[in-house]
């Protein structure tokens, strides 16, 4: 242990840890910008600078080991002039619109700056970037202008999900993040999983905001009709400032009744359609000899990855449109024949934890089925706008029939969700028996990969989980190895799952662990946690499709795969 | 006063692709002497030399060697920095272009002090033209058995790879530079670890400047002690000092350590061209400290410099008349600096760019005295909180001239017009 002294007070910190760190273990808080938990040092914003007795210049605490006999000075006279010139810099570079902005009140420049109590003019001749939004993505907004390099995308893009959308162009004043050759983003390989916005410390990348169309909708006087994603009554009420892994279920579905909409339903009914036509494909395919493995495709980020840089290998894909656009089939064209609805007269939403959702409800192949996405983010500014008093709301139950999901589809919101839910109800299906231990502890947990071998009946069916596109990379690269002999796989893009998902409150690993809690709490709850004993979606084939994979089925609940090798050009 | 060739020994005498030349001249017969004593035996007679950098921090060359011997690991790398880009100098290139072979000679050396077997001469991209010579250096050298496989049948193998730069400054920084090799932009990396440590490729490197290098054959050759006779102290050895500006005999001339400054500039480049006035003289590049006529009685030696508040740095001596104006100077210095900041800290990336607006402002009659403040606070800032040495380099010939040439300042902010300022259009924003 390295003893060392921090603002007067003693601390014991292990060896390799940062004054940063060290100066935390005594709640003494240094500001920071670039510095993410999650991610790697970068000690380029300079704001945590400290004072070191015996050092000249005034060093980093983000990235400057903690010494022996070591006296650091964390707000010293000197630090707090240094800090203050800093922020004086990055204010003078970045627009001064803070009340219009999408970070507002969550902006960690903000934050900083007024913590550092700056009192005077700015010095400095305001010049901030001139430069335009990028608005081209259906997903997300970048705004370079108000951009302060602190590099924290770049290393997502690049490094977590692999995929180096944006890096760096020019340099000094002029340095940018920008994708290459001047691209929109719509132009590149940006699968719109909204990792970046989870990361930018400000208003640089943002979530398109559709709330407007809703508004617009309700006012036009259509019948709106809502769908929630299994993750979002577990993230929501953290991006109103509740702690992480709240659930809310009942009071989300009473704030968008209060909001306007007229039904409210829940996408783990969809959740579990998927599971039926999936999984029945998975056994179609098993017994018939077709492509294996099958590979979910639920995560239209991670289905784009795939068209773009293995459009070869979309064959393994599930037909299976994912629980959004399922639901947004059943409502466009079951439930408003049914209710008697006009189609133009209806509008189909969906709130999801995802970005890339925007993306895929605008997919020509499934156009039409969901009108509009929004995220969680976007639903929690529509709760605050609307001055719902969120917390003291009463619960309210989903409006039937769409209004019931298992455990199974409950847990589609975590990594290893989807490959459990569909080995439950393969198991049953193949063996005919009942399933005694529902928890498939092999998938779960937040390694890259996950694997596990099942023994489902006479059949060894082995399954891979991924989450996170670096390691999706990993394994197509063992598949086209042929080192990769599953059966099944499942791929998230987002490190952690939906719940981690790009249109979420900002997710760190801690978050993450609470979510993870309160997902499986949730499953454990519920009263049915198998999707093929979940009644309505047995009444909707009965009624409707007649099996999995009938015609009507294919025609409604699946879907095709395109080619994006163009956009690598 | 006469030269002290050591370093330019060779220069004209020898055709520098050429090895055999080089070896007839007594080359390659230091690391003969090298190979067959032990590793730390080198590192104890380099110590013992008190051989310092001369790429412009004066680190002790040993200590270098040090860290990355004791570092744990098989792999690891010479660097020879030729990305010579301190505007005005020009001593790495007279040394590159007329003796190549000593440098591939004192990293041979030092990679044996270290056992590593690789080194990377990193050629600054306008010295392109060099790499023929080096080439043929490497080639010749190999020939002769003086690289390559089992050196003079001692066992040692070490093999010399040639990498061009692209244009950036901030290249010549060591770890700006490895991530450029690497195939990186071109940024500097936080410390520590020091490249030592984890260096390019992340293994242990050690980076010496091309003329430090140079230095490393005559040491081994001659002795320690022999070595120490030369120069000062505490700068033992002699300097390259590329003397530019509005002197009579410009060039780059070699001294032992300690030689007076007047005496270079009066003596041996000939004073002041057109029998004009000195008015400053800037010491070791854009970076360095820009002093005024009354203080250039001073001894070039790495602390004496150093103690002035400037730095020797690169050993280059700007020389300025009484024609010109020292906040054109300062300004052009920032626009430098401001051109090259790759960009990734803060206080350089926005500070060096505010620096020249508002130096520009002064210059061209616009300024405050509240601007000189700003001046003042924000070159300290940069000085105390930048990333790599190119932002604290910034805050020298700022905070220099400030303090050598306050009334100078005031001037520009009394009157509207400076004829030399406000000629050419000179500053834009």
């Amino acid at each position: 242990m390295i003893k060392l002294m921090i603002d007067g007070e003693s601390v014991l910190a292990e060896e390799g840890t940062t004054i940063l760190e060290a100066a935390r273990k005594l709640n003494v808080s240094i500001p920071t910008l670039c510095h993410h938990e999650d991610q790697s040092i970068k000690a380029v914003c300079r704001i945590c600078v400290v004072e070191v007795e015996g050092q000249t210049l005034l060093p980093t605490a983000c990235n400057t080991p903690v010494a022996d006999g070591m006296t650091v000075r964390t707000a010293s006279p000197k630090v707090l002039k240094a800090r203050k010139n800093i922020m004086e810099l990055i204010l003078a570079r970045h627009p001064q619109n803070c009340l219009i902005c999408s970070k507002n009140g969550s902006c960690e420049l903000q934050k900083t700056a007024q913590d550092l109590n700056l009192n005077q003019d700015n010095r400095y001749q305001l010049q901030d970037r001139k430069v335009t939004a990028d608005t081209s993505s259906p997903s997300l907004v970048r705004d370079m202008s108000k951009c302060i390099l602190c590099g924290r995308c770049t290393e997502m893009c690049g490094q977590i999900q692999d995929i180096g959308v944006m890096a760096k162009e020019n340099r000094g004043f002029h340095t940018v993040i920008v994708p290459p050759y001047g691209k929109k983003l719509t132009d590149t390989t940006c699968v719109n999983c909204g990792q970046c916005v989870q990361v930018c410390p400000v208003g640089a990348l943002s979530i398109k905001d559709d709330t407007q169309k809703i508004y617009d909708s309700i006012s036009a006087g259509k019948t709106m009709v809502i769908q929630m994603a299994p993750s979002v009554r577990i993230t929501l009420a953290e991006s109103l400032g509740a702690k992480p892994g709240s659930v809310t279920t009942g009071k989300i579905i009473h704030a968008l009744k209060k909001i306007g909409f007229d039904k409210v339903f829940d996408s783990d009914f969809s959740a579990d359609l998927t599971i039926m036509e999936e999984g029945s494909e998975f056994l179609k395919r098993l017994k018939e000899g077709g492509t294996l493995p099958l590979i979910t495709s639920c995560c239209p980020a991670w289905v784009k990855y795939c068209e773009t840089y293995a459009p070869d290998f979309t064959n393994h894909l599930s037909t299976a449109k994912s629980p959004q656009q399922m639901f947004g089939s059943v409502i466009k064209h079951i439930f408003a024949v049914n209710e008697n609805v006009p189609k133009e007269n209806l509008c189909s939403v969906s709130v999801m934890p995802c970005t890339a959702k925007k993306f895929e409800c605008q997919r020509p192949e499934m156009k039409d089925d969901v009108d509009i996405v929004i995220t969680v983010q976007e639903l929690a500014k529509m709760i605050r706008t609307a001055g719902i008093d969120f917390d003291n709301l009463e619960d309210v139950p989903f409006d039937a029939p769409f209004g019931l999901g298992s455990g199974a589809a409950q847990i589609f919101g975590i990594t290893g969700g989807v490959m459990e839910a569909a080995l439950r109800t393969v198991y049953e299906v193949v063996t005919g028996e009942n399933l005694e231990l529902l928890d498939f502890h092999q998938v779960r947990g937040f390694e890259g990969l996950k694997e596990a071998t099942v023994q489902v009946g006479d059949l060894e069916v082995k399954v891979a989980v991924v989450h996170g596109l670096s390691n999706a990379k990993q394994l197509l690269k063992r598949m086209r190895d042929g080192q990769a002999d599953y059966h099944f796989i499942e791929v998230m893009s987002c490190p952690g799952g939906c719940i981690g998902g790009g249109g979420n409150a900002p997710t760190t690993k801690k978050k993450l662990q609470a979510r993870r809690d309160a997902i499986y709490r949730e499953d454990q709850n519920l009263p049915i946690r198998k999707s093929h004993e979940n009644p309505y979606v047995m009444k909707l084939y009965k009624d409707y499709l007649g099996e999995p994979l009938s015609e009507r089925s294919h025609k409604l609940l699946h879907t095709q795969y395109i080619s994006r090798r163009d956009l690598l050009r | 006063m006469k030269e002290t060739l050591l370093l330019l020994r060779n220069r004209g005498k020898i055709e520098p692709g050429n090895a055999a030349d080089y070896i007839a001249e007594g080359g390659y017969e230091a690391l003969k002497k090298a190979l067959f004593i032990n590793s730390k035996d080198i590192i104890q007679e380099l110590k013992a030399a008190g051989l310092r950098g001369r790429g412009g921090a004066g680190f002790p060359t040993y200590r270098k060697l040090e860290f990355a011997s004791d570092a744990p690991g098989h792999v690891k790398y010479i660097v020879c920095n030729a990305d010579e880009g301190e505007p005005g100098t020009n001593k790495d290139r007279i040394l590159l272009s007329s003796d190549p072979c000593s440098i591939l000679e004192g990293m041979a050396i030092a990679g044996k002090a270290v056992n590593a077997h690789v080194g990377f001469i990193y050629l600054r991209a306008e010295y392109s033209y060099l790499l023929p010579i080096l080439e043929n250096a490497i080639k010749s050298s190999v020939k002769a058995n003086c690289l390559g496989r089992d050196i003079m049948g001692s066992g040692f193998d070490f093999e010399i790879k040639l990498r061009s730069g692209a244009g950036a400054y901030v290249c010549g920084e060591e770890t700006a530079l490895f991530e450029s090799i690497e195939g990186k932009r071109g940024e500097p990396r936080y410390r520590p670890p020091f490249p030592g440590i984890k260096g390019l490729f992340n293994k242990p490197t050690v980076l010496n400047n091309v003329e430090t290098l140079a230095n490393i054959p005559p040491i081994f050759l001659h002795g320690s002690e022999w070595y120490r006779s030369i120069g000062t102290e505490n700068s033992p050895g002699t300097k390259l000092f590329t003397v530019c500006g509005n002197v009579n005999r410009r060039g780059v001339y070699e001294f032992p350590m300690g030689v007076n400054l007047k005496e270079l500039i009066y003596e041996v480049c000939g004073g002041i061209e057109d029998g004009r006035e000195l008015l400053a003289v800037q010491t070791g590049g854009a970076s360095g400290a820009i002093i005024n006529a009354s203080q250039i009685d001073m001894t070039l030696d790495i602390d004496a410099v150093s103690a002035s508040g400037g730095r020797l740095g690169c050993g280059t001596i700007l020389v300025i008349d009484d024609r010109n104006c020292i906040l054109d100077i300062v300004r052009n210095n920032l626009d430098f600096f401001r051109d090259e900041s790759c960009g990734k800290c803060t206080p350089c990336r926005e500070g060096g760019t505010r620096l020249y607006q508002l130096v520009g402002r002064i210059a061209e009659g616009r300024g405050s005295i509240r601007d000189l403040e700003t001046i003042e606070d924000l070159a300290e800032t940069i000085r105390l909180t930048s990333l790599c040495g190119l932002g604290h380099s910034t805050a020298v010939p700022v905070a220099s001239s400030i303090r050598n040439f306050k009334s100078c300042f005031w001037e520009h902010i009394d009157k509207d017009y400076c004829p030399v300022c406000c000629e050419e259009g000179g500053y834009t924003e």
